[in-house]
């Protein structure tokens, strides 16, 4: 007397008064589905289209981020395709299933072998498929080409520094890397554990103090990226973000050019001057490298010291203060002043003290700063 | 004669005797009381974390916002972590098994009512003493180096910039409080300390009782109850015991690893001192997962009653739903370092862990096909416990296919560290244990007031809550996957974070909402609900064959279990087809349950309250004070007070007469006497006609 199973599942729906509450799950589902489906489009034009996200996994740039993100969507529709069967049979249990008063008192199933070997070896089989090209991405994209450029990737409360070992080039916050090409990040920590975050190419790593991590990165083509440290690293966590520029070859070439030559001394009797007075008078030497053409002059802090970024080229950084300033509707000068004037004050715990400087002598700084375009 | 009285029978250690009042409740070692004391103190802690998610809620609603200073967000997410894992879901769960557990498979107490006393004021001192951070710590910014900033130095006055301060001085290192961030040198107050000893007691109150339920499991069940009759909330609860009983060594050691980093300058976890800061990623989550389900299995077996009572059907496949649990469990001490797949562990671990994830979705998978084939064919009432029941299995399941997603270890890595691994866990852990826990409170309320629920504002609480919690939670795979981090205290106004930001917070107070419906619902359901009779739902198993509310013996005769389900059988019969028959003597026989019940043939020995257990966990925080401060004079002293109270109180512990001399001038206990001093366990009365094995 053994049913087939699927006879048996339909079985059940098709006594008359099962047949009555199908009739009004149906219509229940048709006048209710497009309702939702259009709520859900609109909302989703609405909400998701107009706004640029910068920081969006979405929208790989490399092909590191690609292949992540070319593994994530079959995944995504499989689990859709998942949570449509088990929020859909909930559903059709709970209006076909209801108690009413026609309906006979139910059967007392104890379970099905044959239904719980069937849903223990789907879910396996799926998640082997799933498997296969998982492994295989984890190997491709944990070890960095040997041909590609090391960037040393360093992460301080609250900034990144980069160095460019091969080119003899130091800068921060701003990470300059040749579009169509693999750049490798060797990184580690100064401090706390950072994550290093560039959402469009490629997934996070971490900044470990006293070990070596690995990351690769390409972009396609130029462009600005934005980046972010993702592990909590203490008070101004949210304020350590970063930016990533990639240019074409020749642009890349010529940023280095300018990057390896120390700048210019100012003139005497330019505010730029005066405001390099300014500088080694509060002390700032003593954490922040200046190298200039003029070697003595120059002020270089032991690796081994606390360090800030290296200002040597601070004029050619879009972004400054751990990528945070200027915000949206601040010029550059008008986010300079309010950094000097209190760095706690923007970004708590900041390093970088409030040396209760005045409003001239920040106008000065600005000038200094600003000299080496 | 009795033994009792052979005791040293001195006046100094007489057994408490109040039955009511404070005192009552204090030395109780009622495994309801102390349930229920674990229940309301668990709730107290949960509107406190719900109240700082709210604050944060608050505070994200808006992009660039500075309604709180940078310290105080830090804290709040902290304490609000550690709050809902450690002082809600964890103890909420000890006040279910404690409850619930002897009452489903037929016993009077658990197997040592001491010691249950003992875990329960451990809890509670611990999360007191955890939360007198907020009065004592301090949490300073990092001290930096020589000349730069100093202590507190490179905080400007207030705190930074941002409105609200006042928690500031809390933990601030998360609720992993990963390291060194969380040690001596880049956290240098002492509200780290408050945090690594309060999460150290909490865990010795867990591991009190863990080893207790496991005893109890396996010593104390009904004639008859075999393992395999259990009901599946007895399993989860084993099983969930078992997995405190090897996890939470773990943590402690990791724990003691930062204290004493933290007192005595050990830097187990400092790179420049030879430490490694990887080491405690490994140990925090080879004990953190499987907290997870720690906290989600006790949920699963509660909803493991709830369905098959109201579809009317046996639990479809019992035996896989509990292998599954175990299966899950066992699985869940192979996983821990797909917390870690950012962290630079090698390609090959992160493969092996990938997979290994991959396959706790096969145990997990089998559960939710077993809740879907329980109702399906059911008779399906609609009544709030079921509600949150179903919502349980909806909800879990998105949360287990997020987790899929993460065990895609490449995709782990854009995931990893946002919103959408907040999302995942608050799908699991809220969607999942908390919706559970209701369904629990919902469904056992007539066990502990007599009184049903009221089921009208009970679906309105469903409904809110299931409204509130998708909007604050399903936006938030969103915003993960649009890049906004976590525990991110500003985020750019350019970065469009901001909308789905403002719907999450609304779901937030939505949910809020309903939690006041639900304490408006059990505080008038207590006083003036409907009474429930003996048996409210048309239940399964057998801690509905005894009144509500439960009398202070539970079991006036102790029960015999023939089969799983042993109370659906007394009132139904299967006819030809296997349709449910209910006998025609069914409501007789109920009455006949509630008549004996209430009405115990022969006085019933219970074991007698203590003063020894809540001043022997009156000691420990004593002491955690003392280390905290040990370089004072004074903190010196408070580890030597609190050590003599531990140990007098063990010492009156020990020598503590079994019971007052005049309970045994009675008589009429001498049988039961006799056989307790000959089985030696303490007050385990309940082995006296449960010992012989059947079939």
């Amino acid at each position: 007397m053994r049913e087939g199973l699927l006879p048996k599942l339909v079985g059940s729906l098709k006594n008359p008064y099962d047949a009555r509450a199908m009739a009004r799950f149906k219509r229940t589902l048709t006048r209710t589905l497009p309702l939702v489906g259009t709520a859900v489009l609109l909302s989703s034009c609405g909400l998701f289209e107009e706004t640029e996200q910068p920081l969006t996994t979405f929208d790989p740039a490399g092909p590191f981020a690609e292949q992540i993100d070319n593994l994530f969507w079959p995944v995504f529709w499989i689990a859709v395709g998942v949570f449509v069967l088990v929020e859909g049979a909930i559903l059709a249990a709970i209006f076909l299933f209801r108690d009413r008063d026609d309906r006979k008192e139910p059967k007392q199933l104890h379970g099905n072998a044959r239904l719980e070997v069937i849903w223990t070896v789907i879910p396996a089989l799926i998640l082997a498929v799933i498997a296969v090209p998982t492994v295989s991405a984890v190997f491709d994209l944990t070890e960095c080409d040997p041909g590609a450029m090391e960037i040393e990737v360093i992460g301080h409360q609250w900034w990144f520094e980069f160095n460019y070992p091969e080119q003899g080039v130091q800068t921060a916050n701003v990470m300059v890397i040749p579009a169509g090409e693999e750049v490798c990040a060797v990184m580690t920590s100064d401090d706390v554990l950072h994550n290093f975050w560039v959402p469009a190419l490629n997934g996070k790593r971490y900044l470990v103090p006293g070990q070596e991590t690995f990351l690769r990165l390409q972009a396609d083509e130029p462009g600005e990226y934005w980046g972010h440290c993702a592990e909590f690293c203490g008070l101004s966590h949210s304020l350590m973000r970063a930016r990533v520029q990639a240019m074409d070859a020749a642009a890349f070439d010529a940023w280095v050019a300018d990057q390896q030559q120390p700048r210019s001394f100012p003139a005497e009797g330019t505010p730029a001057f005066e405001g390099w007075g300014v500088f080694q008078a509060k002390g700032c030497t003593q954490c922040h490298t200046v190298l200039y053409d003029d070697e003595e002059a120059s002020v270089i802090v032991p690796d081994d010291a606390f360090n800030g970024p290296d200002l040597t080229h601070f004029a050619s950084r879009d972004v400054f203060a751990g990528a945070i300033l200027p915000e949206e509707g601040e010029t550059r000068e008008q986010a300079l002043k309010r950094w000097l004037a209190d760095p706690p004050n923007v970004k708590p715990g900041s390093f970088m003290p409030n040396l209760a400087l005045t409003e001239q002598e920040i106008d000065l700084l600005i000038a200094w700063l600003g000299s080496d375009e | 004669m009795t033994a009792t009285a052979e005791r040293p029978s001195t006046t100094i250690f007489r057994r408490p005797r109040s039955t009511e009042g404070i005192w009552s409740w204090i030395t109780t070692v009622d495994h309801k009381k102390i349930g229920i004391m674990y229940g309301y103190a668990a709730f107290f802690f949960f509107l406190l974390g719900g109240i700082e998610a709210l604050l944060l809620r608050i505070h994200l609603a808006q992009a660039n916002s500075e309604f709180l200073t940078a310290g105080a967000y830090n804290a709040l997410f902290t304490m609000h972590g550690t709050t809902m894992i450690f002082l809600f879901v964890m103890p909420v769960s000890a006040a279910f098994i404690n409850y619930m557990l002897p009452l489903l498979i037929g016993a009077r107490d658990v197997a040592f009512p001491r010691l249950n006393a003992l875990s329960w004021w451990i809890f509670v001192f611990g999360g007191i003493f955890l939360y007198s951070t907020f009065i004592f710590g301090t949490s300073l910014a990092p001290i930096g180096v020589d000349g730069v900033g100093g202590i507190d130095g490179n905080l400007p006055p207030g705190g930074g910039p941002g409105g609200f301060n006042f928690l500031a001085d809390s933990p601030d290192g998360g609720w992993f409080g990963y390291q060194p961030n969380a040690g001596p040198l880049y956290s240098s107050g002492t509200a780290l300390d408050f945090w690594a000893l309060g999460l150290q007691i909490l865990g010795l109150a867990s591991l009190i009782s863990s080893v207790n339920f496991i005893v109890t499991v396996f010593n104390m069940r009904a004639v008859g109850m075999r393992l395999l009759r259990m009901p599946v909330f007895a399993w989860m609860a084993t099983v969930t015991s078992f997995l405190l009983l090897f996890s939470l060594p773990i943590i402690a050691v990791a724990l003691f690893m930062v204290t004493f980093d933290r007192q005595f300058g050990t830097l187990f976890f400092l790179a420049s001192e030879g430490g490694d800061p990887i080491l405690w990623q490994h140990l925090f989550w080879l004990f953190g997962h499987p907290e997870v389900y720690i906290l989600i299995l006790p949920a699963m077996g509660i909803v493991s009653e709830v369905l098959p009572v109201f579809s009317k059907k046996p639990l479809f496949g019992y035996s896989a739903v509990v292998f599954a649990g175990a299966a899950i469990a066992f699985l869940g001490f192979g996983v821990w370092a797909h917390h870690m797949f950012a962290s630079g562990i090698t390609p090959v671990a992160q493969a092996a862990f990938g997979l290994a994830t991959m396959t706790i979705a096969i145990p997990t998978g089998i559960k939710i096909f077993n809740w879907l084939g329980t109702m399906w064919m059911g008779k399906i009432r609609l009544n709030t416990p079921m509600l949150f029941a179903i919502g349980f299995v909806a909800m879990f399941t998105i949360g287990g296919l997020s987790g899929v997603t993460h065990a895609i270890v490449p995709s782990d890595w854009q995931q990893t560290d946002t919103y959408y691994i907040v999302a995942h866990f608050h799908y699991v852990l809220f969607g999942g244990a908390i919706f559970g826990i209701f369904a629990g409170l919902y469904y056992w309320f007539p066990k502990l007031s007599g009184r049903v629920m009221d089921d009208r504002l009970g679906k309105v609480h469903f409904w809110l809550m299931m409204i509130g919690f998708n909007l604050t939670f399903a936006p938030m795979h969103w915003l993960g996957l649009q890049g906004m981090v976590r525990r991110t205290w500003k985020y750019a106004p350019e970065t469009g974070l901001e909308p789905w930001n403002v719907a999450v917070s609304i779901g937030a107070f939505i949910i809020a909402l309903g939690i006041l419906v639900f304490m408006y619902n059990w505080w008038a359901s207590r006083r003036s609900g409907e009474l429930s009779g003996l048996d409210p739902w048309d239940a399964r198993t057998i801690e509905w064959t005894i009144p509500n509310p439960t009398p202070e013996y539970n079991f006036a005769v102790a029960p015999t279990v023939a089969r799983l389900d042993h109370f659906w059988h007394l009132k139904y019969d299967e006819d030809d087809e296997g349709r449910a028959v209910r006998k025609p003597d069914a409501d007789e026989i109920i009455s006949e349950l509630e008549y004996n019940g209430l009405n115990p043939a022969t006085p019933i020995h219970l074991p007698a309250p203590s003063y020894f257990p809540v001043l022997m966990a009156l000691g420990i925080p004593i002491i955690a004070y003392g280390i905290i401060y040990h370089e004072a004079l004074w903190g010196k002293i408070a580890i030597a007070v609190g050590a003599l109270i531990s140990l007098s109180a063990l010492i009156g512990w020990g020598i503590e007469p079994l019971e007052e001399p005049h309970a045994a001038d009675e008589g009429e206990h001498d049988e039961v006497e006799a056989e307790l001093v000959a089985t030696a366990g303490e007050e385990a009365v309940m082995d006296v006609d449960g010992e012989e094995d059947d079939e």
